[in-house]
């Protein structure tokens, strides 16, 4: 009951802000204007507003097929990183690049580089593919880079007794990565990962820089026609609403993860 | 065939510029029980790495059945295969139920049927009494369950010989005597084993070679009661003074 109280007056002098500041009456409007929200989650072909839930089929779709990249591109680099064959130097010292190198390359630029420089090249097919696919390539370059380091850290978070222990049974390395040492470190690894993931899914709205219609530039567009903001409000909740069912999930994990160690603890 | 095992020939291992073994020599035939005392850090565990390819040396060698396993040729997994290996901390794979804990390196290292390898699996559990245990993960077993599932892992392999690293030292001491009793009964049915123990009492009785290990130098070998009642080194019989 305190809790409740406590939550509504909270939240009660947030939402005030927007009613007592002298600019109130007119962000309200500019930004929760329920009419310009509705038009532009339904778009209106003959004022050339495209919908956002139109565009929301596109973010979801790129996140999803660049999500199954990552995860295969990723793990890919993070076991070449830690291979130990002096046949593999030379792949050690590209995955140990390329993590650096996409690891720090802001997205954006990533975006407008893969965006602009593969067209550019006139090569084929690869030039030719629409502003979605650029974005989704550019996303699972950078992402993979930081699921690369997140595998890495769950693979040596196993403790080295594991690795003796299959080693000693005869397990040869890739019979031990694969059924020892991964196994335990995907389990650790899930709740970083599925952080990344979250981040991934809204950042596929930097994709609209190239122009490609996903949510982000629907609601742009809806803007610069009805010279109102509430388009961004609404492609901004749209994006909760893909992200939190993630976070909450993801939240879980962790209690579930922790509340295990302390039954394990004890 | 030669009946002997196992047998390092002065060997040395250094870590950087710290030499951990300092040319040991030491041989096991087959169904020899040796243990190794000695204090930690004296190199115990070291020689029973080497004797299993775990660790590379840099001097001396090490054969199997009088292979010489300093041969490039030599594939340590096929090696690693006919030796067992039990270590102080267990080093059961928590995500796998004690049954496939033991079936893992019998199916995956030697491509057995996992249908005959289970029976034989059963078998020995049946043997430490946990056969009722076969499905629990390993958190659910105490430490000497965990470490008796560990040896009947090592022993699902058929080695030829087992290594013993220290396998009672990270028990609760009510828990030591299971343990112990099953190397007791592996010893007596012919079992060749190289043991590092901090056990006196238990390597008197069991071993019939005892060896003492000081900063990596092999200092004497000889019966338990060669070593624990007419030691011929001064540094043999003060180590025994400070652990009894």
């Amino acid at each position: 009951m305190a809790s409740t109280i406590s939550t509504l007056v909270i939240l009660g002098l947030i939402v005030s802000v927007l009613f007592v500041a002298p600019g109130g009456a007119s962000f309200r409007h500019v930004f929760f204007d329920p009419h310009n929200m509705w038009v532009a989650w339904v778009g209106n072909p003959r004022k050339g507003i495209l919908a956002i839930k139109d565009g929301l089929v596109t973010n979801i779709w790129m996140f999803l097929v660049s999500e199954v990249i990552v995860l295969f591109f990723g793990l890919t680099l993070a076991w070449t990183r830690m291979s130990h064959s002096p046949v593999l130097l030379p792949f050690r010292i590209l995955a140990t690049a390329y993590t650096d190198i996409f690891r720090g390359i802001p997205l954006i630029l990533v975006v407008f580089m893969v965006g602009y420089g593969l067209p550019a090249l006139e090569f084929g097919f690869v030039s030719t593919q629409s502003n979605a696919i650029y974005g989704v390539i550019a996303l699972s370059l950078t992402y993979s880079a930081y699921v690369a380091e997140v595998f890495r850290a769950g693979i040596l978070a196993v403790p080295n007794g594991q690795l003796l222990a299959a080693r000693s049974l005869g397990l040869t390395h890739a019979s031990t990565m694969r059924r020892v040492i991964l196994p335990q470190a995907v389990r650790t690894v899930i709740p970083p990962l599925l952080n990344d993931f979250i981040s991934l899914q809204k950042d596929t709205a930097l994709v609209s820089v190239l122009g490609a219609v996903e949510a982000t530039r629907a609601a742009q567009i809806a803007v610069s026609v009805t010279f109102n903001e509430s388009g961004l409000t609404v492609a901004a909740v749209f994006f909760l609403v893909l992200t939190i069912p993630m976070t909450r999930f993801t939240d879980r994990l962790l209690d579930k993860d922790r509340a295990r160690r302390l039954v394990l603890a004890t | 065939m030669s009946d002997v095992v196992l047998e390092l020939d002065a060997v040395v291992k250094r870590f950087g510029d710290h030499e951990v073994l300092s040319g040991v020599s030491l041989q096991l035939r087959r169904h020899d029980v040796v243990c190794l005392i000695g204090a930690s850090g004296s190199g115990k565990s070291t020689l029973l790495r080497c004797a299993n390819m775990l660790e590379s040396i840099d001097g001396g060698s090490v054969s199997l059945f009088g292979q010489s396993l300093m041969d490039p040729r030599i594939d340590p997994d096929l090696v690693r295969r006919h030796i067992g290996m039990v270590f102080q901390s267990f080093n059961l794979f928590p995500h796998l139920s004690v049954l496939d804990n033991i079936l893992l390196g019998p199916v995956r290292a030697l491509k057995r049927k996992g249908s005959d390898v289970r029976e034989e699996a059963m078998t020995l559990l049946g043997r430490i009494g946990l056969e009722d245990r076969a499905d629990d993960f390993p958190d659910r077993l105490s430490g000497g369950q965990q470490q008796r599932v560990a040896i009947v892992r090592s022993l699902a392999m058929r080695p030829s010989l087992l290594l013993l690293d220290e396998v009672t030292s990270a028990l609760d001491p009510s828990l030591v005597g299971e343990v112990l009793d099953l190397l007791s009964d592996l010893a007596h049915q012919g079992t060749t084993m190289l043991i590092a123990t901090h056990e006196m009492n238990f390597a008197r009785d069991v071993a019939h070679q005892v060896a003492y290990l000081d900063a990596g130098v092999l200092v004497e070998k000889g019966t338990p009661d060669q070593i624990f009642r007419n030691a011929v080194h001064a540094s043999t019989r003060s180590f025994l003074e400070r652990v009894n």
